[in-house]
């Protein structure tokens, strides 16, 4: 056994137990630790903010080389605060408005590009389709099960008409669907904590306490 | 004049945004390069100095009034303003005014953040590792069609990436590979339209004044 004498090791430990804590049930050493983490957490965001934002792009460019054309910015950056005097508060929906019609704006042709026509290419009964699956005549096979599988998932979250007869059907079909895809993507986020939990039981038991290797 | 302006800006703002996409063209690029780089990167940070200010505020407030588990609050606070100072004026890699070590201690931002946020949200994200065990272990008491299928899947997608699938069989990674290829992404392409559709739609009824719930409370 050869335990660490690093403190910042002691202190990751302990506030990881206190974490962990959490299995038996709330407490204050979770509670604790997890104020603890917020804290430090936000006064890291403040510090990345400051240094890799506000003062690169901002304050040394407008006050130290008369960039003049970043008060625009400035000046509604500092409306966001208005939010905490209440006689001008609504102040606060311009830069909302700038920000968020900006982003939502990019997302629609954005959106229609990958995720609408991308996806109808990539279903399509096509000869490139066929061959992308580098699986001979079974191509054909995958990509036809795929074809019907996103059809029958479609039907399913269809609800303007009631699923009976030919929509039952299909929508029986795109549950099963639905229901692989989402237990694929159960299990990998599943085995993806348990690995992170592996590496958490490795820190605390090799490096604090020194007892694997 | 309270809802007018930012609906008029977010109708503007909004275009900006779609033409970026549709005018590839250098001499367009220049002004959407300043948009994005300077105008939103900025605003963000001011977003973010809201958010604190927020923070702060429910937690003074929690304080003040000695609302149920206040004492933690007060852990919140000091461990912000600690870390903020260290941070703002210790600098991001320990070349600040404000020294960072004593001894062979060292507890600049870059250490606080390597030695107490990495581990406590790594320590978080595996105690889900339990609660999601036990969400599937409900799951399967239902014993429907679509919660065996699920699991079914589930299982065998965990066991196929671990050596052990292997050992078991050697077919079964090629068909958990198909699993994912071939039904999961019929399923996952299907949902991925309708999210899109949503997408677009919702984004449209928000640039045209359609949708006004971002606008909150009030006149």
């Amino acid at each position: 056994m050869n335990i660490s004498t690093d403190p910042w090791i002691w202190i990751s430990s302990i506030l990881s137990l206190a974490i962990l804590s959490f299995l038996y049930r709330e407490n204050p050493f979770f509670r604790a630790a997890e104020h603890i983490f917020l804290g430090v957490a936000n006064g890291y965001l403040v510090t990345f903010y400051w240094h890799r934002i506000l003062m690169p792009i901002l304050f040394r460019p407008l006050f130290q080389q008369g960039d003049l054309l970043l008060i625009i910015p400035f000046t509604i950056g500092i409306l966001y605060l208005t939010r905490f005097i209440p006689r001008i508060s609504w102040l606060v929906r311009i830069p909302i408005a700038i920000y968020m019609g900006y982003w939502t704006g990019v997302l629609i042709p954005a959106t229609i590009q990958a995720q609408i026509i991308k996806q109808v290419q990539g279903t399509v009964l096509t000869s490139a389709n066929f061959q992308s699956w580098n699986a001979g005549a079974w191509g054909i096979v995958w990509s036809v099960i795929v074809f019907i599988g996103v059809l029958c998932t479609l039907s399913y979250f269809y609800f303007s008409r009631e699923h009976k007869g030919v929509i039952g059907v299909t929508s029986r079909v795109g549950i099963v669907f639905v229901m692989i895809g989402f237990g694929a993507a159960f299990g990998y986020t599943v085995m993806a904590r348990i690995s992170l939990l592996i590496g958490k039981l490795q820190f605390l038991l090799g490096d604090w306490l020194g007892l694997i290797r | 004049m309270k809802k007018t302006i930012p609906l008029t800006l977010i109708f503007i703002a909004g275009l900006l945004g779609v033409i970026s996409f549709v005018i590839p063209h250098p001499s367009y690029q220049v002004y959407d390069e300043w948009i994005r780089n300077d105008l939103l990167r900025v605003l963000s940070a001011f977003a973010v100095v809201l958010a604190l200010g927020s923070l702060l505020r429910v937690h003074f407030d929690k304080i003040r009034r000695k609302r149920k588990n206040w004492q933690f609050s007060w852990l919140l606070l000091v461990a912000f303003g600690a870390s903020a100072i260290i941070g703002l004026f210790g600098g991001v890699a320990a070349d600040g005014i404000l020294p960072t070590t004593i001894g062979s201690f060292p507890f600049d931002i870059q250490t606080l953040y390597e030695n107490i946020v990495i581990p406590l949200a790594s320590s978080m994200f595996a105690l889900l590792a339990f609660f999601m065990a036990s969400a599937a272990y409900r799951a399967f008491r239902v014993r429907s069609m679509e919660a065996t299928l699920l699991l079914g899947a589930a299982f065998i997608v965990m066991i196929g990436v671990l050596p052990l699938g292997y050992s078991i069989s050697q077919h079964l990674p090629g068909f958990v590979q198909w699993i994912l290829n071939v039904p999961n992404v019929a399923g996952q392409r299907g949902i991925v339209f309708g999210i899109a559709l949503g997408v677009v739609a919702t984004s449209l009824k928000i640039i045209l004044g359609i949708e006004r719930a971002w606008l909150g409370g009030g006149e």
